[in-house]
């Protein structure tokens, strides 16, 4: 008789084992994710500073375009590519990066008054790439508070939660865009 | 969310898939019973021709599909919009490896999905839908298809199409052989000369090949339906603007040109039915797709992107139930929506619509293999593969171009 209750208790060890791995796995797979996701977002915003060049150099062909703005585009550019090679705070970043936007944002209301410009294959190959790595970058972050939302959702239900608190899984933090141009990045500090 | 989506699918699409599976033995036995005297027999039937489908389906099915469909694989260069909206959903549908482009050179409006795996996988697009849709509603379409991917549909019912293949090919043979060679055939004969209950046995098969493809197909078609509600929530989710699909299924509807490659088979992958008279009509058991009109009734009353506003937009405009899993709407509130993009007023502009049939019809050229050059009048030319000559002059303005080379 004893040693049936002996298998059946090891039974039970057994299966609660393979729950607590299975949770501890689907955790950390989760946690990669948004690690994962937060990454993409370095990718597209590295395209964007690739792009500016290319585009600064089509429109500067073009008779009396306005010097101030692209000159502040490639202020933008530099100071925001010198913030993510320098290893300078999430937020600064951030910060950074919203005015790049900005920036590139009046530009693209600037050409609009060239006619020629907006004729030229060149051109429109360079807007269509310039267009489509904003999307990229919104979606990107997007995609990550996505991830976020489904990793905090593991963490804090029951009873994930519990294996979350004794292995320390914290919760992740949710990009935000404040403002137009001031964007706040957040701290992505995992344990 | 979709992770959660996809394990309470998963229950359930066994579940179908176990269903089917049964129709597809049970027609194997009866086949047995009746031309072999023996079920045995009767079961490998159904499971070889099962096995041999399956095979096929899973090593080069998503090949098979893409060419009866006409679909040709395009790059980057041959079309960067389309390629742009394809990564943008790519990135924010998570999915890890982009789906390869295809186009299928139709007038019709439509796209489908396609693909063994998450590492193999296609979305492909009419050339006629291409040149229609502005980059929201592009971005609508190809979100939707990516749902199908993310949301494993592809596979559920790549499953489910061969298990009704094989039970529409099994009852058909079987069925046919028994009017043919009169009932019960030579094979019978050397049988211990059946009484009543081989004629039950007869008469039961018979209802059951007759009735099993019949069955097979409406729950074929009621996964179906269901897949496409899903998958357009998940283009609201990945886009957060439901209004791109919604304007994009309004132009499908208005459009009643049938996709030339489009079959029976192949109809659940499209965007909408293919075959169907765009008739807006209601849903019933044989619709692949739910009613146009109603997707786009439920997408223009969400009030947010994430899937629980899907459901509750969903059971205001049905009433009842939701369709979401459960599972999906764990800890959801409502997301923000988008704007719309900048290029995309409520009205479309001519040169907008010229533009892009101009691009269509340059990518279709191009694939056809032509060479081509821009005059400086602003003529385009469209040299054919087989033009030998080494200069070719401008029609309009009579400048002499170097011909270049293929």
């Amino acid at each position: 008789m004893g040693w049936v209750i002996l298998i059946v208790v090891l039974v039970l060890v057994v299966i609660v084992i393979g729950i607590v791995v299975g949770m501890y796995n689907g955790l950390i797979k989760l946690r990669n994710a948004v690690k994962n996701a937060w990454a993409q977002i370095d990718v597209q915003l590295k395209r964007r500073y690739d792009l500016i060049p290319n585009l600064v150099e089509t429109v500067k062909g073009y008779k009396n375009f306005e010097r101030e703005t692209l000159e502040a585009v490639t202020k933008a550019r530099n100071v925001a590519l010198q913030a993510s090679s320098s290893g300078a705070g999430v937020a600064e970043r951030g910060k950074a990066e919203g005015e790049l936007s900005g920036a590139l944002a009046r530009l693209m209301v600037v050409v609009e008054r060239y006619p020629e410009l907006k004729a030229n294959q060149n051109f429109l190959a360079l807007q269509e790439e310039l267009t489509s790595t904003e999307n990229k970058i919104g979606f990107s972050r997007q995609y990550y508070n996505d991830s976020v939302l489904k990793y905090n959702n593991q963490t804090q239900m029951f009873p994930s939660n519990i294996i979350a608190g004794m292995f320390n899984f914290k919760s992740g933090e949710f990009f935000e865009v404040t403002a137009e141009a001031e964007r706040q990045a957040p701290k992505v500090n995992f344990a | 969310m979709i992770w959660e989506q996809i394990r309470s699918n998963q229950v359930k699409s066994i579940a179908l898939v176990v269903l089917m599976a049964v129709l597809l033995l049970a027609i194997g036995y009866f086949v047995g019973l009746i031309f072999f005297d023996n079920w045995i027999a009767g079961l490998i039937i159904a499971a070889i021709v099962w096995g041999i489908m399956n095979l096929i389906a899973f090593s080069q099915g998503d090949s098979i599909v893409l060419a009866m469909a006409g679909a040709r694989k395009i790059s980057r260069d041959d079309h960067p919009r389309l390629f742009n909206v394809v990564e943008e959903m790519k990135i924010a549908s998570g999915l890890e490896k982009m789906p390869d482009v295809y186009i299928i050179d139709d007038p019709a409006l439509n796209a489908f999905a396609t693909g063994r795996d998450e590492n193999h996988t296609a979305v492909a697009i009419t050339s006629g839908l291409l040149q229609k849709l502005n980059r929201d509603e592009l971005q609508g379409v190809i979100a939707h298809e990516i749902g199908h991917i993310r949301n494993r549909d592809v596979r559920l019912m790549v499953l489910l199409s061969i298990l009704l293949g094989a039970i529409v090919i099994l009852s058909w043979y079987a069925t046919r052989f028994l009017f043919f060679s009169g009932a019960g055939g030579g094979r019978r004969g050397s049988s211990k000369g059946g009484g009543g209950g081989q004629i039950i046995i007869l008469v039961v098969g018979l209802i059951l090949m007759i009735l099993a493809p019949i069955a097979a197909q409406i729950i074929y078609f009621a996964v179906s339906r269901k897949r496409e509600y899903l998958a357009d929530a998940s283009s609201a989710q990945y886009t957060r603007y439901p209004e791109g699909l919604a304007s994009a299924l309004e132009k499908l509807a208005t459009s009643n040109t049938q996709v030339q490659k489009a079959n029976k088979a192949t109809a659940p992958m499209y965007i909408i039915n293919p075959l169907e008279k765009r008739s807006l009509s209601a849903e019933s058991l044989t619709s692949t797709h739910p009613p146009i009109a109603e997707r786009i009734r439920i997408l223009r009353a969400m009030a947010g992107g994430s899937y629980a506003d899907y459901e509750r937009a969903y059971k205001a405009a049905k009433g009842g139930g939701g369709i979401m899993p459960a599972s999906a709407l764990v800890a959801q509130d409502t997301v923000g929506l988008r704007a719309a993009s900048e290029d995309t007023g409520p009205v479309e502009s001519v040169p907008q619509k010229i533009e892009r049939a101009r691009e269509t019809s340059d990518l279709m050229y191009k694939l056809d293999n032509y060479r081509i050059i821009d005059c400086d009048c602003n003529t385009r030319l469209r040299i054919p593969p087989n033009y030998r000559s080494p200069t070719v002059r401008c029609p309009h303005c009579g400048r002499i171009h170097k011909t270049p080379n293929s």
